[in-house]
């Protein structure tokens, strides 16, 4: 059974925001990790990037396929998981400690069209 | 049309495969992991259903000469068997499919075409039979297949199969009797290491995949990671470096093409291409970073695309990201510098040998 935390705001297309002040740290979930299996790339996009609600930022990849990540909030991006470059597995282990890239939230009102950790928990069944 | 399973299927569904379509079938991708089932090909044994493989069976006084007609290898003077590898062409040299061809006998050939090529296949055998004393079966639906395949195959076959393939050597098969049934097996694979692959009736295939399984000596294996083999050793995949519209030449299969032979179809095509020098060529590349470049995507070199990717990943054995691809001929050597578009951004690499993993046969 996938993990799903409590706090963080969920997309459809199984990204999540942890929301920190002013910034989000975006990530894919559990549940995508593990219907995508070992990751083996993840393609980021680099600092001082714009990235748009609803829009594509990058990629995460398996040994078979790339599946584009969608960010749930616009804003800048201030920093990447430089980690994962090296460790793009660090995504199977923990998803939700492993971010993919940290935003600078250009409109938090946003965070109003994502799910909670309960409704988000729902879809995953 | 929906896709056709072979006679493993509830087997795949039992033991939690993932399953995918591929060639008109509904086949496992994985058991569990890709890599988990490649590493266990390289280093020990892994057991593929390649059930969906098309079987064609040629008989008759001109047999021979038939598959010399639409074959690009020369198979006369063999001795019963031998296997070669080959491929059908169109007349203008386009290639219809890669085979494998045993010869059973002097006027027997047993034809191994790929799954999704069946029809197309056997439609066009069928129509150039007609002008030959020989008879073209369609034995597909009759076959089920298995590979074994891994430094341990051999082993596992004798042993665990108790079929005795000691003796083979690489491309020749035998017939064997498995309680009343003749079944063939030859030493050939798709995965760069040394294996077999046995062909049989749908129950007997089934029963073999079980005791394969009980003995726990022969990992079940996907197509996920059947390609990933393939692909570091440099084996082509019909559909990524061999199509209608490219030939074995530009495919850099020029030694299945025997050209010194008295006739077959799309030589003169060949021959024509060969004077006026190959336009375009299948190269490795490999990147310098880890993205991975894909089927379809673009190659760059002097601001314009110059080529496109036909199959690559991150090896699983080298840790490197590889692809093989079709380039314009100006940009196919050896060294060449070049760019894989991949998610919008140029990654740089060079143009290498497509054999990103040394194969390891058993001469």
């Amino acid at each position: 059974m996938a993990k799903v935390i409590e706090g963080l705001y969920y997309a459809e297309s199984h990204e999540y925001v942890r929301v920190e002040g002013e910034y989000g740290y975006i990530g894919i979930t559990d549940y995508a990790q593990d219907q995508l299996g070992n990751v083996v790339y993840v393609d980021m996009p680099e600092v001082d990037d714009e990235v748009t609600a609803g829009e594509e930022f990058g990629a995460v990849e398996s040994v078979k396929a790339a599946s584009d990540l969608f960010s749930p909030v616009s804003g800048t991006v201030v920093e990447v998981n430089e980690a994962l470059e090296d460790e793009p597995e660090l995504i199977n282990k923990d998803a939700f400690e492993n971010w993919i890239i940290k935003v600078q939230l250009s409109d938090k009102s946003e965070l109003d069209n994502l799910m909670d950790a309960q409704a988000y928990e729902a879809i995953c069944k | 049309m929906s896709d056709k399973r072979t006679c493993l299927y509830e087997r795949h569904i039992r033991q939690g495969a993932k399953m995918v379509s591929f060639g008109g079938f509904e086949m496992p991708i994985q058991y569990t992991d890709i890599a988990d089932e490649h590493i266990a090909v390289r280093t020990a044994c892994g057991v593929f259903d390649v059930s969906h493989m098309g079987e064609v069976l040629v008989t008759g006084r001109e047999a021979e000469r038939f598959v010399q007609h639409i074959f690009t290898n020369d198979i006369s003077g063999a001795p019963v068997g031998k296997i070669f590898y080959g491929m059908m062409l169109h007349p203008n040299g386009g290639t219809i499919d890669d085979l494998l061809v045993y010869k059973e006998g002097d006027e027997r050939f047993f034809l191994v075409i790929n799954a999704a090529n069946i029809d197309k296949d056997f439609a066009w055998i069928s129509e150039q039979v007609k002008a030959f004393d020989a008879v073209a079966e369609n034995q597909s639906d009759y076959y089920g297949q298995l590979a074994v395949q891994g430094p341990k195959a051999e082993a596992v076959v004798e042993k665990v199969l108790g079929l005795p393939c000691q003796e083979l050597v690489f491309y020749t098969f035998k017939k064997m009797d498995v309680g009343g049934e003749v079944i063939i097996v030859s030493r050939t694979g798709y995965t760069g290491e040394d294996g077999f692959e046995i062909y049989a009736s749908h129950g007997l295939i089934q029963q073999m995949w079980d005791k394969l399984m009980e003995s726990g000596e022969a990992k079940p294996c996907g197509l996920g990671c059947r390609d990933t083999l393939r692909f570091e050793v440099g084996l082509p995949l019909y559909g990524d470096e061999l199509t209608d519209e490219l030939s074995p030449l530009e495919a850099g299969l020029g030694m299945f093409v025997k050209m010194d032979k008295e006739e077959f179809v799309g030589k003169e095509a060949l021959a024509q291409l060969k004077a006026e020098g190959l336009k375009r060529k299948i190269v490795g590349i490999e990147l310098e970073g880890r993205a991975i470049p894909r089927h379809g995507y673009e190659v760059v070199a002097d601001d314009k695309v110059i080529g496109t990717v036909t199959t690559g990943y991150n090896s699983i054995s080298t840790g490197k990201s590889v692809c093989m691809a079709l380039l314009d001929i100006d940009y196919a050597k050896l060294d060449t510098p070049v760019q894989v578009r991949i998610h919008k951004k140029l990654q740089p690499g060079v143009v290498i040998k497509k054999r990103f993993y040394d194969k390891n046969y058993k001469k």
